[in-house]
């Protein structure tokens, strides 16, 4: 395959790109994702190329998301952008009570692949209603999956597969990775969903990292690794429905877990890990589970308070010492 | 109307102007950071709106909400406070540029979902008159959040109760980069006023004259107990949808034509013509304002940030 340096965004944009080439069931809806290419640039282009699939919206966030089930169930496969994850508040229904339970109320006979991209996280100052971690929103609603890339070449994958799949996706974009590059393939290819990733194999305690957490407890453990800490990296890429022999395996190895992600801790993604492991491999435990997380606060504005309530690679690396040390 | 409101409403106008201007300049400084939305342009709306409300009316406002701020009777400097995050903003700094509130004055806050405002507005209105009070409640909101069920469902419960609550449509014509004509049913907001059985009208929105006349039969009706209205505001954002903005979906001669219909010169015109004030007089009044504006981002920039240590403060009542 050949690779080249290619930026978040514009990994996601090839990946749009060259599934709209094809497949033409697939098409694009949202807030200005059509003529602009959206909010964060991702959807350029292909309007363009391929006006009648590439449908700009009124600000109708429940039509969106209802619109993309509707087309779905009947054949299509839209890739809905909500501008920032947390307008999915003013859509909840539509995917909650409805896209995510078409295939059982329809006894299986239909499916409603669609895919919801949205822009997540914490980080560019944007406060309150713009920079939540929505994932536990939905990680209690059976029939929905929920996928959520830390790397270029993991989100082009990632999203091939997703608007492949055959059930909804909701397709968690990073805000802060936009502008990051990587080593992406120009040709198409799928990241497999349902598969977590050991980013970095170690021994003696296991980070479970999402997004933004993933480079942070890379630096932690190339500074634990100094001290002698050897520590064992899992991003799990698809935060539900969840791989869990992946993490199960390396905790069951290493006898010590950290998860770090960011949003608030109180039910957070890495309850359900911590919930997870207790039940499946308690007896592999040496030290009692920590979590790294955002406090539970919504996320304010000033730029000292963001810093501050939202986790750094220092309190991953001193939350390993502390398991390390129990 | 009298001279003196007519000065007033010139001066909050002035002052939302020079306001947006220095945001302006302290973004483009680097020393304000996030998402920022200007109202410059749109300053008669919501100047002429508050004139006639009192500090214990309601309003809510929007992502686009300097103006109302102000406008509801904020501090330059505590907002200016705000927008740059410091402790000494209307929110401590926990806000920014989307969120001002300042609910003694009656600001029940700017808010960064579209159209959030409206029925957040309508429940201040039912508050009103639950509690038998003559206070009304103003929301303001844009074009593009016509569109969102929640204007609906305001609309048609406000009109049910009768609450005494106008909704204020500033038409400024786009949602970020989608023209109203590509995203909405009808040419004229105000029209979706039948579907609710309440009067909706179309105003000149840099034209403080016709809004000064609708907001007054607009607040009267709801103080009768009569129930909503609805008006709209046609008018225009001078700037992108937010600072950076390329604004690649319109033509600098489509922004030149309407910068000529200011609405702060259209009054100063006016001021003139009737020889209500001297151009003295008015170079004054923008002296002052831009002194205002100055002041308030000196104190903005040497106020402290907030202290992290309070950070969870009022999550809860303590
Ligand atoms: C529910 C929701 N959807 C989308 C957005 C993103 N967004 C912010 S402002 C805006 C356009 C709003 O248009 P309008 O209501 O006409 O107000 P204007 O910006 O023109 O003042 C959009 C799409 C948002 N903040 N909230």
């Amino acid at each position: 395959m050949s690779m080249r340096k290619i930026s978040f965004g514009k990994a996601i944009n090839e990946a749009l790109h060259q599934e709209m080439e094809r497949d033409d069931s697939v098409f694009i809806i949202g807030e200005d994702v059509a003529k602009m290419g959206g909010d964060f640039g991702v959807t350029r282009g292909i309007w363009q190329k391929w006006p009648d699939r590439a449908k700009d919206t009124a600000l109708s966030e429940s039509a969106i998301i209802g619109l993309a089930s509707g087309a779905a169930v009947c054949g299509l496969r839209p890739v809905a952008e909500l501008m920032f994850a947390d307008f999915i508040g003013v859509a909840f229904d539509q995917l909650v009570n409805n896209a995510a339970k078409l295939r059982y109320m329809f006894n299986g006979e239909v499916s409603c692949p669609m895919v919801v991209r949205a822009p997540t996280g914490s980080g560019i100052r944007t406060a309150y209603h713009h920079s939540q971690s929505v994932e536990p929103w939905f990680m209690n609603v059976p029939g929905l999956v929920i996928v959520a890339p830390s790397t270029p070449y993991e989100a082009k994958g990632l999203l091939i597969a997703s608007i492949r799949n055959e059930d909804p996706v909701i397709f968690l974009e990073h805000k802060s990775f936009y502008s990051i590059k990587g080593d992406v393939p120009e040709e198409s290819y799928e990241v497999e969903l349902f598969k977590a990733e050991v980013k970095r194999e170690g021994r003696d305690v296991t980070i479970v990292a999402t997004m933004s957490m993933v480079a942070l407890a890379e630096k932690a453990a190339e500074k634990l690794a100094e001290e002698g800490i050897s520590v064992e990296i899992i991003d799990p890429r698809t935060l539900f429905p969840l791989d869990k022999d992946t993490i199960n395996r390396s905790v069951a190895k290493t006898g010590r877990l950290v998860i770090a992600q960011e949003g608030p801790k109180v039910m957070g993604f890495g309850a359900e890990i911590a919930a997870m492991v207790v039940e499946d491999v308690f007896e592999y435990l040496k030290a009692p589970v920590k979590r790294v997380t955002t406090m539970d606060v919504p996320i304010p504005f000033s730029p000292v308070l963001e810093d501050y309530v939202v986790p750094t690679d220092v309190d991953i690396t001193e939350a390993c010492k502390a398991v390390v040390e129990f | 109307m009298d001279k003196k409101r007519l000065q007033s409403i010139y001066e909050t106008m002035l002052t939302i102007r020079y306001f947006e201007d220095k945001a302006l300049s302290l973004f483009e400084e680097n020393q304000l950071r996030g998402s920022v939305h200007l109202c410059t342009g749109q300053e008669a709306v919501a100047a002429t709106v508050c004139s006639h409300l009192r500090d214990e009316d309601y309003i809510t406002s929007t992502h686009r909400g300097h103006g109302h701020c102000i406008a509801k009777g904020a501090e330059p400097d505590k907002a200016m406070a705000e927008l740059m995050g410091k402790a000494a903003g209307y929110c401590q700094g926990r806000g920014g540029s989307m969120h001002i509130a300042d609910v003694t004055k009656g600001n029940l806050g700017a808010n960064a979902i579209v159209g959030a405002g409206l029925p957040i507005a309508a429940g201040a209105a039912l508050s009103a008159k639950l509690r038998k009070t003559d206070q009304v409640a103003v929301a303001f909101f844009g074009d593009g959040a016509s569109n969102e069920g929640v204007f609906h469902e305001a609309l048609n419960l406000a009109s049910v109760w009768k609450l005494p609550i106008i909704f204020v449509c500033e038409n400024n014509q786009f949602g970020i980069s989608t023209h109203v004509s590509k995203s909405t049913s009808v040419q004229d907001i105000a029209v979706r006023a039948k579907a609710y059985d309440i009067p909706g009208e179309v105003v000149d929105g840099n034209d403080v004259f016709s809004i000064d006349e609708a907001i007054k039969r607009a607040i009267k009706r709801a103080k009768a107990g009569e129930g909503p209205s609805l008006i709209e505001c046609k008018t225009y954002r001078w700037y992108g949808h937010w600072i950076g903005d390329p604004q690649v979906y319109r033509t600098k001669e489509d922004v030149e034509s309407w910068k000529k219909k200011c609405p702060i010169k259209r009054l100063e015109t006016y001021f003139l013509e009737n020889k209500i004030m001297t151009q003295q007089e008015l170079t004054v009044m923008h002296n002052k304002a831009v002194e205002v504006i100055d002041a308030a981002a000196d104190f903005a920039i040497s106020s402290s940030d907030p202290d992290p240590a309070f950070v969870l403060d009022n999550v809860y009542c303590e």
